[in-house]
């Protein structure tokens, strides 16, 4: 122990013993550490929101449909059991949050114009934790019950249709003879969302007032499922699976929408690709500035093998010196990443771009965020390969044959 | 000249495996930047004239507002004679009029909400990709027969196929009812669920009868051999207007304000890591080259008394930097280039690309392209960042005392 003592206080004490060159290499780390950690919060922060929001849409972390209702998303394609059975299966068995929807295409038609939207009928009060509107109201109410006669629409339809709060609307689907299934609504709330293609969209009105135009009883399309990690959803998975019974589909959200889940595994290999990169870059700078260091000490190292210090501890010190160097970097990088980060909590504003974000299901405002993964990605990484990268040099310094390296001009 | 480009030849070989480590960093970053800029402008241009090709084209004429609100009375009087004169005008460019409106399709046994456009089938295949995507059936013919194409999806979904009855309704332009029966006559696979899923087309004609358009369209769809053309044909289109029309004319930024602006966030993050990039190969040739000029203190020392300048030493340095520089910029090129056209051939792509591809109109393997600008954007910036790297340990030199430095170490 005495040894690592011994070696360790030499390697600090060689470090500084060309303080501009050491300075140098410490800032470029630090550089580097920074660019890994920061690029790394903004895009996980993106992908973050992303995800968020479209578990929101779907929504839930988990669903259950008719088997064939994802290839043909009609009225034919109900969920066997009734709600009232469904009911019975799921409430009071411990979910975070759970609702039952009638999702079909449908068309509504305003004075003017008119378009095809999917036409959701929902549970206000069991739909409220789960999905997006009920938090983005921006004008009327959102709906009362289940029974509610009124529609919600989106600012954009709103819009296109030439409508507005308080008039009348008429939205028209089918039934299961294929006969059209139509009723006349009143516009009670509209919503805006972000992102705003969502607007346009999707239409509620109460569970039970579609229910009754499409005439189809107590049955419903889709049961949703909220966990606690949109992460981990196997829990729930595994849960709902074995409520469910037999004569249904019951899908991750991951299986539902493939962009997103993706999306979040192709960032985590592109945090990894990205620390590994800079890293690189890095690491020329770092093997040079060591096997400048150890040239420069040739007659020093020479010396000391002479008085009998173990080539070892040649080999330690070198190490020693590098990853001392690495982790004041490491430690100023992660600091300097924190302080530029914690102030741009708040978000930063790229509505200059926001059509373009819409595109990739991005928000407008990017809020960065500092995931312990991967900075502890990134550290391990820089030592890791810090410390491979410093064992060449190391190695040929602990091979000087020492009559030969004191006598070196 | 002659005699301080040998000098400088000669310091860096010197330390050969310094210059090689230098010189690697240099290598490294410049193959990595050109192998990512290639891959990038290769993307953007495929994704540009993917989605333009598929069916907007590159520019449009429309009634002001049209594009915003989409509404059937915001049409073009005479488009098709407009189109006949568009064409007759300039020879290159390929014109199509359309008209645009919201239906209901409804099959024997589904409705679906959609957009119905009535087309030239002459004229639209010059535009759009669509015509050219019809996997089962023909495109249309005849101006005025009741025949319809839809995608495949739309097909599945109304579990109709080729010769089969689709049912349109809808409002007309001036807000009567609007119904017409029409036969499947093709079906078109795009690869793009959206257009697959919502998109059916109808002969002009047809179209026009049935909602009451008159001789009206809603969009002179126009495109161009290439994107560099498109300015050029915003003004000869809007010198071709009839004067006091109104009709405006929307270049594909205004028609797709989210792709430009897509292409314009990915540009942003990736300036940032060529940036990162380049600034940390900066430190190591700045590391490099101070070490390099610290150790010949001594030499320079005699020099300058001996009557160099220290003007003239220092563009010694910097001949140094830049022989490095050369010799990285010519080799990272060419590695660069070699590993890009490697993938010119056998094509890009990591996994979960589908998945994203998709939303961007790309396919799902890439083929990038080099060309001289990728090819030596990334290293000329490499290249100017080492040179100014450079700069600190060059202008050192002004300070340098000749007594004093031939006494150094």
């Amino acid at each position: 122990m005495g040894e690592l003592r011994i070696v360790t206080l030499l390697a600090w004490r060689n470090l500084w013993r060309n303080h501009r060159r050491t300075l140098i290499m410490l800032i470029a780390v630090t550089v580097g550490v920074w660019a890994m950690i920061f690029m790394t919060a903004l895009m996980r922060g993106m992908i973050i929101d992303m995800v968020r929001d479209g578990v929101r849409v779907l929504p839930g972390h988990v669903q259950i449909h008719h088997p064939e209702f994802r290839d043909d998303p009609s009225v034919n394609n109900l969920i066997p059991a009734s709600g009232a059975e469904l009911n019975r299966r799921f409430a009071d068995k411990g979910f975070e949050a759970w609702a039952t929807r009638v999702k079909v295409p449908a068309v509504i038609t305003s004075e003017r114009e008119s378009r095809g939207v999917t036409l959701l009928g929902i549970d206000p009060a069991a739909e409220a934790p789960i999905s997006f509107v009920a938090d983005d109201i921006v004008q009327g109410r959102f709906l009362e019950d289940d029974s509610d006669t009124g529609v919600i629409i989106g600012l954009k339809l709103a819009d296109k249709l030439d409508t507005e709060l308080g008039k009348r609307v008429v939205l028209m689907s089918q039934d299961q003879n294929n006969e059209i299934a139509d009723r006349g609504f009143r516009v009670v709330g509209i919503f805006d969302s972000d992102p705003d293609g969502h607007e346009e969209a999707f239409v509620f009105a109460g569970r039970a007032t579609i229910q009754k135009m499409l005439r189809i009883g107590d049955h419903v399309t889709e049961v949703v499922f909220l966990g606690d990690d949109y992460r981990d959803v196997e829990p729930l998975y595994e849960k709902v699976s074995g409520l469910a019974g037999a004569d249904v589909e019951v899908r991750r959200w991951t299986e539902l929408d493939t962009y997103l889940s993706t999306m979040l595994t192709v960032m985590d290999g592109f945090v990894f690709v990205w620390v590994i990169v800079i890293f690189l870059t890095l690491s020329f700078g770092l093997v040079n500035t060591l096997v400048m260091a150890v040239f420069e000490r040739v007659r020093e190292i020479g010396l000391m093998l002479a008085l009998g210090m173990r080539p070892a501890n040649i080999l330690g010190q070198v190490v020693v010196e590098s990853l001392l160097l690495l982790v004041i970097g490491l430690a100023l990088g992660n600091f300097i990443a924190w302080m530029t980060i914690e102030p741009l909590k708040d978000g930063i504003d790229i509505s200059a771009v926001a059509q373009g974000m819409e595109m990739m299901g991005a928000s407008s405002i990017l809020y960065p965020v500092l995931e312990m993964d991967d900075v502890v990605t990134a550290n391990i990484v820089v030592l890791v390969l810090g410390f491979l990268a410093s064992l060449s040099p190391a190695w040929r310094a602990s091979r000087y044959q020492p009559v030969e390296a004191i006598t070196k001009v | 000249m002659n005699i301080v480009l040998r000098l400088a030849w000669r310091n860096i070989w010197r330390q050969p495996r310094r210059t090689w480590l230098t010189t690697g960093a240099m290598v490294f970053s410049n193959s990595l930047l050109v192998f990512m800029i290639s891959l990038q402008f290769g993307m953007y241009d495929l994704m540009i004239n993917n989605t333009l090709r598929s069916f907007s084209g590159h520019l449009q004429v429309q009634a002001p507002g049209y594009k915003d609100d989409l509404k059937m009375r915001q049409s073009v009087p005479g488009i098709q004679v407009l189109a006949a004169m568009f064409r007759e005008d300039d020879g290159s460019t390929k014109v199509a009029a359309r008209g645009a409106a919201f239906a209901l399709v409804s099959s024997e046994e589904r409705s679906y909400g959609i957009q119905v456009f009535g087309v030239e089938p002459v004229f639209e295949p010059g535009v759009s990709n669509i015509p050219g995507l019809i996997k089962q059936g023909r495109f249309l013919g005849d101006l005025h027969a009741p025949e319809i194409v839809i995608g495949k999806v739309l097909a599945r979904n109304l579990r109709a196929g080729l010769g089969d009855e689709l049912t349109l309704l809808g409002s007309g332009r001036d807000g009567s009812f609007a119904a017409v029966i029409v036969s499947i006559v093709g079906i078109f696979d795009s690869g793009i669920p959206d257009m697959d899923r919502s998109i059916a087309e109808m002969p002009l004609g047809l179209f026009q009868e049935t909602f009451a358009m008159g001789d009206a369209g809603h969009q002179l769809a126009i495109a161009t051999p290439d994107l560099a053309s498109v300015p050029a044909a915003v003004m000869a289109a809007e010198q071709l207007l009839p004067a006091g029309s109104g009709l405006v004319v929307h270049d594909w930024n205004a028609l797709h304000p989210g792709l430009k602006q897509a292409i314009q966030a990915d540009l942003t993050s990736a300036w940032f890591m060529y940036g990162m990039l380049v600034i940390l190969v900066a430190f190591s040739v700045m590391n490099t080259q101070l070490m390099s000029v610290l150790e010949r203190t001594r030499e320079f020392g005699i020099a300058m008394s001996l009557g160099l300048t220290p003007g003239r030493l220092g563009r010694l340095v910097m001949l140094e930097t830049g022989l490095m520089g050369c010799m990285g910029l010519l080799l990272g090129a060419f590695l660069g280039g070699l590993v890009t056209t490697w993938f010119t051939y056998n094509g890009f792509a990591y996994p979960g690309m589908d998945e994203l591809a998709v939303n961007f109109n790309l396919p799902s393997r890439i083929f990038p392209s080099v060309t001289f600008g990728t090819l030596f954007a990334g290293p000329a910036v490499v290249f100017a960042g080492t040179l100014a790297a450079a700069l600190y340990p060059a202008l050192r030199l002004h300070w340098l005392q000749p007594v004093e430095a031939m006494r150094a170490a």
